[in-house]
Formats: C-alpha cells, sequence, structure tokens
C-alpha cells in the first residue's frame, strides 16, 4: 500500500472518530426531541456545564466563588483538595437532574402547546443563560479535565500500520488517539444501554409512549411531566459524557457549547427521530468533512471543517427533508 | 376618550389606507422624526454618536431585515451575520472600485447585491422549513464568513486580512473614516432608517406583507388559497436581505471603519439580531426598533452601572449580562411571545376605551 493510501484511510478513521463525538452530542439531542418535541438547543452548552461542574467538584471549588468574593470582598475559592473522580461524576449527574428538573418546572410547563419554534427559542435563551450561570458559579478560565482516561498516540497502532507500506515507501504508521477510540467505546456502550433501557423498563415503554403520542400517553395514565424530567436528565448525563469526552480532548472552555451548532447538520443527516441516526450522521459528518478537507482543502485555502457539514446538510435536505432514518414527514390543512 | 379614530368612519380611500389613523400617533411620529432629524444632530457628540446612536439605528435597520424574514413570512433565519458581512464586503467592493461613485448608491446597491445571494440561500425554504431551515441558514452564516476570509479579492489582498472604510464625501463633508463628524454619520444612517421602516411598513401592510402573513400562519392553506410560495418566501428571502445588507453595509463604512469578518460578522450577531426581534416583537416594525434598542442599550446599561459604577470586574459583569439576556428571552418566550411591542399594543387598546373601561 502506498503512504498516500495509508494516509487517506487515516483520514478516514479520524474522521470515524470525529464523527463519533459529535455522534455524543447528537444523541442528547434525539432524546429530547423524540420525548417532547423540543429542540434543545442548549444541548451544547449542558456539556459544557457537566463538564465545568465536574472539573468543580474534582478540585473543590466553591460554586460562585467569584461572585461572592466580588459582592462581599472575602477571598474564598476552594474548600479543599477536591474529591474522588467517581464521587464527582454521581454528584455531577446530581446536579444535572436537579436541573432537568428546574428546567421543567420554571421554563418547559409554562411553555406547553406553543409552536416548535417558540421551544426552540427558548431554549437559544436556556443555552445563554446556562451559559451564563455556569461561568459564575466555576468561573471563566480554561480547565484541564483528567477522569483517567487514556490519551495520546497508540504507538501499538503505529507500529502495526508501519508495516502495512509496500516496498520502498517511507512511512511512520498511523496516528490514532486513543482518547477517540475510548470515546467511540463510550458512545457504542451508552447506545446499547440507552436502547435497552428505551425497549426493556417501564419508564423506557413510558418514553416511546410519549414520543409517540403525548395525547395518547396522556390518556392512559402517563404523567407527561415526570417523563419530560427524566428525559432532560438522561439527556444531562449523555451531555456530561459528551462534556467529559470533548472537555478531556480540548479543554473545557467557552468553545465546547459551540459543538452543539455542529450537532446539528448531524441530526439533519441522520433524523431527528432515530437514536442511530444520529450515531451514523455523526460518522458521515466526520468522515465527509475530514476527508474534504485533506482532497479539496488545500486547493480552496483550507478550514473548510467550519462550513462543510452545514453545506452538505442543506444539499442533503433538498432531496430528503426529513433525514436518513427520520420519520416521514406529513402535513395535512 | 381623546386616543381613539372617531368611530371606524372613513370618508376617503386617504384615511382608509393612512399608517396612523390616531390624530395622536401621527404627531407623535412627526415630533420624533422632526426631533431626530432637526435638534439631535446638534446636541450629539462622539460618544452618543458611536455607543448609542449609530449602532441602535444600524441594529434596528438589521432588525427590521429579520423581522420581514422571520416575524412576517415565518422562516427562521440565523444567517443574519453571513448576511450582513455580504453588505459590508460588497460597499467595500464598490467604493473602492469606483471612489466617485454616491455612498447613498454605493449602500444601496451592496444591499441589492446582498439581496441575491439572500435569494440563493432562500432557496432551500422551498423544500423545508422549521428549525431544518434554521439549520440550512446556518450554512450561509459559515460559509460566507469563510468565503470572506479566505478569498483574498474581497479584502483587495491587503495584508492584514481587514478591510477599512476609505473617507468618502457627500457635498463635501467626509461620511467615512476617522474625519467624519458625528452628525453626518448620524443623519447618513438615519436617512436610511427612517425611509426603509417607512417601506418596510407599507410592504407589511400591502400584498406582499399579505402573502408572507398567510404563508407564516400556514403555508400549505396559504398555498390552496392561492398565495405562492415560491415567489412569497424568495421575496421575503429578497427584501429582508436587502435590508440586513444595508445593516451591514453601514455597520462597517459608517460605524466600524475597520473589520475583520469572524470577530465583525460571527454567530453571535445572527443570534444577537434573532433576540432583538423575539423580545420586540415578531412581526412588528415597531417591535424592531424597542428589541434593537432594548438588546444592545441594556447591557451597556448594565455594565456602566456594575463596572463603573459598583466596582465590579468586567468579567464577572459580562457573565451576569449573558445570564440576564437569557433568562429574559425566556421570560418574555412565558409571559410575552409578542415581545414588547404587544404591551404597546395592549396599552393603545386601554387608551381607546380610557376613561370609560366598560
Amino acid at each position: 500500500m502506498t503512504p498516500d493510501f495509508l494516509n487517506t484511510i487515516e483520514v478516514i478513521l479520524n474522521g470515524l472518530m470525529t464523527g463519533v463525538m459529535y455522534s455524543l452530542v447528537a444523541l442528547g439531542f434525539v432524546l429530547i426531541f423524540k420525548a417532547s418535541g423540543i429542540f434543545n438547543y442548549a444541548q451544547g452548552v449542558m456539556a459544557l456545564f457537566a463538564a465545568l461542574t465536574l472539573v468543580g467538584f474534582q478540585t473543590g471549588q466553591i460554586p460562585f466563588a467569584h461572585l461572592v468574593n466580588q459582592i462581599f470582598g472575602t477571598q474564598v475559592h476552594h474548600w479543599g483538595s477536591g474529591m474522588n473522580n467517581l464521587i464527582a461524576i454521581l454528584l455531577t449527574i446530581l446536579v444535572m437532574i436537579l436541573f432537568a428538573w428546574l428546567v421543567e418546572k420554571l421554563v418547559l410547563q409554562h411553555l406547553v402547546n406553543q409552536e416548535p419554534i417558540i421551544l426552540f427559542m427558548a431554549t437559544i435563551g436556556l443555552a445563554f443563560f446556562m451559559e451564563g450561570v455556569g461561568d459564575l458559579m466555576w468561573g471563566a478560565d480554561l480547565k484541564t479535565l483528567d477522569v483517567g482516561i487514556p490519551s495520546g498516540g497508540s504507538f501499538w497502532w503505529e507500529d502495526v500500520t508501519r508495516t502495512w507500506v509496500s516496498e520502498g515507501y517511507e512511512y511512520y504508521g498511523m496516528y490514532i488517539d486513543l482518547l477517540d477510540v475510548w470515546a467511540a467505546g463510550i458512545a457504542v456502550l451508552l447506545v446499547t444501554i440507552l436502547t435497552l433501557f428505551s425497549q426493556y423498563t417501564k419508564t423506557g415503554r413510558a418514553l416511546r409512549a410519549v414520543a409517540d403520542d403525548h395525547q395518547a400517553a396522556l390518556t392512559v395514565g402517563i404523567s407527561l411531566r415526570s417523563i419530560w424530567v427524566i428525559v432532560w436528565s438522561i439527556a444531562g448525563v449523555v451531555a456530561l459524557v459528551a462534556g467529559i469526552m470533548w472537555g478531556s480532548k480540548s479543554g473545557v472552555q467557552f468553545s465546547l457549547s459551540l459543538i452543539a451548532l455542529k450537532a446539528l447538520p448531524v441530526l439533519i443527516l441522520g433524523g431527528f427521530t432515530s437514536i442511530p441516526g444520529a450515531i451514523i450522521g455523526g460518522l458521515i459528518i466526520g468522515v465527509g468533512e475530514k476527508l474534504f478537507e485533506f482532497w479539496v482543502g488545500p486547493l480552496i485555502g483550507g478550514a473548510t471543517e467550519n462550513w462543510f457539514a452545514y453545506v452538505l446538510a442543506l444539499f442533503f435536505l433538498m432531496f430528503r427533508p426529513q433525514g436518513l432514518f427520520g420519520e416521514r414527514i406529513i402535513e395535512r390543512v | 376618550m381623546f386616543y381613539r379614530e372617531s368611530g371606524d368612519f372613513k370618508t376617503s380611500y386617504l384615511q382608509d389606507q393612512q399608517i396612523f389613523p390616531i390624530l395622536q400617533d401621527r404627531v407623535f411620529v412627526a415630533v420624533v422624526i422632526a426631533f431626530a432629524f432637526l435638534v439631535v444632530p446638534f446636541l450629539i457628540n462622539d460618544y452618543w454618536e458611536k455607543s448609542v446612536l449609530l449602532p441602535v439605528l444600524i441594529w434596528s435597520l438589521a432588525a427590521i431585515g429579520l423581522n420581514i424574514l422571520t416575524g412576517y413570512c415565518g422562516q427562521v433565519s440565523l444567517g443574519t451575520g453571513g448576511f450582513m458581512a455580504v453588505g459590508a464586503y460588497a460597499s467595500y467592493k464598490f467604493t473602492t472600485a469606483f471612489p466617485e461613485l454616491n455612498l447613498f448608491i454605493v449602500v444601496l446597491l451592496s444591499g441589492g447585491v446582498t439581496a441575491m445571494v439572500g435569494i440563493l440561500f432562500g432557496l432551500p425554504s422551498l423544500r423545508i422549513k422549521g428549525f431544518y431551515l434554521a439549520v440550512a441558514t446556518l450554512a450561509s452564516q459559515f460559509f460566507l464568513v469563510w468565503l470572506f476570509n479566505k478569498v483574498p479579492w474581497f479584502y483587495n489582498y491587503s495584508a492584514s486580512g481587514q478591510i477599512n472604510a476609505p473617507e468618502r464625501l457627500i457635498a463635501g463633508i467626509a461620511i467615512t473614516g476617522p474625519n467624519a463628524p458625528p452628525w453626518a454619520t448620524y443623519l447618513f444612517c438615519l436617512i436610511f432608517v427612517v425611509v426603509f421602516a417607512l417601506v418596510a411598513k407599507n410592504l407589511t401592510r400591502g400584498r406582499f406583507g399579505r402573502s408572507w402573513m398567510a404563508i407564516r400562519d400556514m403555508d400549505i392553506a396559504a398555498e390552496i388559497i392561492g398565495v405562492a410560495p415560491l415567489k412569497a418566501k424568495l421575496s421575503a428571502f429578497c427584501i429582508s436581505s436587502f435590508y440586513i445588507g444595508i445593516a451591514g453595509a453601514l455597520f462597517f463604512l459608517v460605524y466600524l471603519g475597520a473589520v475583520e469578518p469572524t470577530e465583525a460578522f460571527g454567530i453571535d450577531k445572527s443570534f444577537l439580531v434573532l433576540f432583538m426581534i423575539i423580545i420586540g416583537g415578531l412581526g412588528s416594525i415597531l417591535g424592531s426598533f424597542i428589541g434593537a434598542a432594548f438588546m444592545f442599550l441594556m447591557p451597556v446599561l448594565i455594565k456602566n452601572i456594575l463596572v463603573n459604577g459598583v466596582g465590579w470586574s468586567p468579567d464577572i459583569v459580562a457573565h451576569l449580562i449573558l445570564m440576564i439576556v437569557g433568562g429574559l428571552i425566556m421570560f418574555f418566550l412565558i409571559v410575552e411571545p409578542h415581545g414588547l411591542a404587544q404591551l404597546w399594543r395592549v396599552a393603545k387598546e386601554k387608551l381607546r376605551l380610557w376613561p370609560f373601561p366598560h
């Protein structure tokens, strides 16, 4: 195999890994959209917020320390040396559940029966609000997140691939980030758990019922409100996973919330209502944008990753507005 | 008792077609416009021009543009920043290629160019709607900004990749560039805003506006009663982009003077304008003004009070503002989905009945 060919394979592999990361975010969107018909723009900020909270717990920061110091003139920052990873993660999950409950109580409950686009805009407001809260609570500086997931290149893979090259070429082996591999594994695990949960548990069945038909679900005695809290909690946990992965990869910072924007074309490709769609859409976008950047990018000035996903989604929409796996859109007057 | 049309009794078509059927409204608007044209230019100074009046005027124009598309025609767009960038770069290319061209014409031409681009990116709206469309417009946002970053022709091969507004005169008075007097730039923008606000108001009352609103309220039903969706949607994209392009041109030429696309026309600008029309009122020209003023001035006010008054550190205040903006969006969507303009409408109803409310 020639190095060019191997390079292309490397690009595709990395694209797949990036795609998995997009899928992690897209998954949270799909969950909420299926259960409540709300397109939750705040998913990316939820990932940021979860990651910030996790780092805060790990390092033992005091929430709102900056604000408190500013108002009362005190000098508090930390309450101790921090806590164990596992406890911190569990506490963060609790925070996300509390957040889900608050969102339902304060926002969603009052917006029942509004048009989808109004709800969408409300979640944009929510995104801004949470970004402000997250920054005020834990500070806006760039933080490193380490929960013990290995990262860096895999030497084993480099050694293996080095032997693939044909005679007479020089080749240094493929680079693949261990963190990405872990992310892919965790994403698979997450999807499996979610699928099992929604297929084989009572709550899961209720979730699917609500997704099918709100009114019918209400008539058989499913509480919409508690279902929404559950769904937002699950989405919060998914956001935490995405936050941990992205945070370990590129640090916990504001730009984390922008991956929500990248998840939108993923959703359009995969369809808003399909969990496998979110995964496959993510993979297509990931591979597509990496390959485009690799082949066409140098010809037209690079940095095409900024827009390629959206333009791809745009053309895709022209032919299949409901996405690859989405339910067919039927409209009536 | 006083604030009312006397019955619903119109004796001429002229009366029937008035924008402001109530005498007090007419007087009030006339006074405001006269004040803006005749008094403000004598009072204005550099601070008021750069920090308050110019941005509010320009954002109002952009908000009217987006309101035509989103508020009247119901097509949510997140590409406002990109379209403003088109207006800015078009005006730059026009004014550097034809230095003699009158600035009014430059700005109008850039609006026209943006309108063309808007139609192009509006084409998907014929197939898709709702937030699918919102995502599709994100493509225009990111693609256009990338384009202006990467293709040197747009910034005339300047080394920094920035574009700078050259000095241009109208009747011997500088409008752009560092030497432009505050009153001249202010009047220049004001003329555009007043003229195009009137045009927009009339457009939305007329045939176009009605077809847009029919599409917004239910596109299939509108199609059945004979509104052509192609014409209505594309005209909304065209006119909306025209406004946004003019706003972008003014934003660059008169207000900022030097522009770097990712910074000046990023996705945050798209959201800002969207918030303006949500808070001001979807489907209301008055709301566009109120929303633009509110969304631009509220952060400035909070910052002034907390940073300069109380002495808090600027980054904490910046986060606080984010919280307040986000909270306000949700608050308005819950309590008053029709925005601040609706408050005025309600007050007007009350005034009509006053002092005999029953």
